[in-house]
């Protein structure tokens, strides 16, 4: 499959996201403490951007009046109807197993791995330093 | 949002031909109530306004009784670029919505709380300011667009009189009520109101919502927002069945009613309750002289958003054929967090006439719209 180049690191710092597009396809990019992830920016359910959602963290409850909150920032909550998805999987929260965000891997790369001509990089424009965000779509 | 860096390489959607669609429900609010309301206000109302607010009829007097599950109950992506709440920018909301949509009828229900105010003079004043930047504001700069008439409907006079002043006017095609009423609707203190919107032509939707001073629930005050919700129904359930059960129907046979976001899925429910009981209690009522589901089906539309989403995505059709397809009239809630898409809202294949008559030419057909 093909792997595209989007960008250096330092464009997506820590917490941010980007949106991006590949191929026709709208992908954000997610950096969760220096791990990067692709989803596909449409809401399984009735499509919506979920790049422009809220992200939040993790709420669980094993009874009534009993709280845990984890995975902090590790959650985008979708803008129409807050449907949750975990950036690092893409499943859903409510329905783990059958909805799930369409993933798409992202590697951090150095500039010299790029040039074996398995990347595109006509999205971006590799002349920069840095280390570089690839996508495989 | 907590996190506010967006960078967008490229975001434009893609136009597609898409079928034309009746939105039979957008809310648009005023950039600020000082200046797109203040002007249709008297001094007298604008200083009353800042001196001692807004106070409607509810347990918890400092805002809305729960707060929404987005922010201003907003998607998240409609936030006009140019500043502000959603929905108070027109050429943000025709080139986010109207127009990739294909929208050609837009029903718009202000949300702007002029009504359920417990100064009557006020709320009366409040709601002809809202009827008129109605007007002045959005259905005179876009022509796909049409605004609810606003009335005090607490004070039953107050808003024959406001219909009466507009009866006539092709901007309003309906009158607006919303659901938590101080008394159950089909309540004899509200029939002028009918009355006076029979005689004008509209029709008298009833948005979910408001300010009646009882829980949402038959059952006290719920703990959750989500419980408010689902409570929408049975609020809606309740004044529909005093409507069939009082009479309304039987008093003002031209009398459409149009019910708003409080879903459908329980109306074949309570169709066949009513029916039974009517068989058993007729003597109890006798001038409701037809079964209720028949009075319903005459009389009832309702919108569709927020759709049911049953697993079994046939049972949403069966649903639908028991309300009848000619009642339902399509909504997307625009710009609420609530919205429903009109390429996804409908989980399922359906014929083209059914499709057409859902998401266009039902509205189109009960609001004089078609010829
Ligand atoms: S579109 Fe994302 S939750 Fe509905």
């Amino acid at each position: 499959m093909p792997k595209y180049v989007i960008g250096t690191v330092e464009q997506i710092p820590p917490g941010n996201r980007k949106l991006v597009e590949i191929r026709g396809r709208q992908i954000a990019i997610f950096n969760l403490n220096g791990d990067f992830f692709g989803i596909l920016d449409r809401c399984p359910h009735q499509g919506a951007s979920l790049c422009r959602g809220q992200i939040v963290g993790l709420v669980e409850s094993e009874e009534p009046g009993e709280y845990k909150f984890s995975r902090q920032n590790e959650i985008i909550r979708c803008p129409w109807h807050g449907w949750e998805f975990d950036i690092r999987t893409g499943r859903s929260r409510c329905e783990p197993n059958k909805i799930r965000a369409t993933q798409y891997p992202v590697t951090v790369n150095d500039k010299d791995q790029l040039t074996d001509g398995e990347y595109i990089t006509e999205t971006f424009d590799v002349d920069v330093e840095g280390q570089f965000l690839v996508i495989t779509v | 949002m907590n996190v506010d860096i967006l960078t967008h390489e490229k975001s434009i959607s893609k136009t597609r031909a898409r079928m034309a669609i009746a939105d039979c429900d957008i809310h648009p609010s005023p950039k600020s109530v000082e200046i797109e309301i203040f002007p249709f206000l008297s001094k007298r109302w604008q200083e009353y306004m800042k001196t001692y607010g807004v106070i409607y009829r509810q347990g918890f007097p400092t805002g809305p009784a729960f707060p929404k599950g987005q922010p201003n109950a907003a998607r998240r992506d409609s936030y006009p670029t140019s500043g502000g709440k959603p929905g108070s920018d027109l050429a943000f909301m025709q080139s986010q919505h109207l127009g990739p949509n294909n929208i050609q009828l837009g029903v718009l229900n202000p949300l702007q709380c002029a009504q359920g105010v417990q100064n009557q003079d006020f709320s009366a004043a409040y709601c002809n300011a809202v009827n008129q930047w109605q007007i002045e504001q959005w259905t005179s700069k876009d022509h796909r667009l049409k605004a609810s008439l606003m009335v005090p409907y607490e004070d039953p006079l107050a808003s024959v009189k406001e219909i009466e002043k507009w009866a006539g006017n092709e901007h309003f095609i309906q009158v607006l009520l919303l659901s938590r009423t101080a008394e159950p609707l089909g309540q004899r203190k509200y029939w002028p109101i009918y009355d006076a919107a029979c005689r004008a032509g509209l029709p008298v939707a009833v948005h979910a919502f408001g300010y009646g001073g009882a829980p949402v629930t038959g059952g006290g005050w719920p703990s959750f927002y989500i419980e408010e919700m689902v409570g929408h129904a049975q609020n809606t359930q309740s004044l529909l069945t005093s409507m069939v059960i009082e009479g309304v129907f039987e008093k003002f046979p031209t009398l459409k009613l149009i019910l708003i976001e409080a879903g459908f899925a329980w109306l074949p429910a309570l169709s066949w309750r009513l029916d039974k009981l009517w068989d058993r209690m007729r003597d109890e009522i006798p001038h409701v002289s037809r079964p209720p589901s028949q009075l319903i089906r005459e009389h009832v539309w309702l919108t569709t958003q927020p759709m049911e989403e049953p697993e079994e995505t046939n049972q949403l059709l069966d649903t639908i054929e028991w309300i009848g397809w000619e009642n339902l009239l399509f909504a997307t809630d625009y710009p609420h967090w609530d919205y429903d898409d009109p390429s996804r809202a409908m989980p399922i294949k359906i014929g083209k006439q059914q499709k057409e008559g859902f998401f266009l030419n039902n509205a189109l057909k009960l609001y004089g719209l078609d010829q």
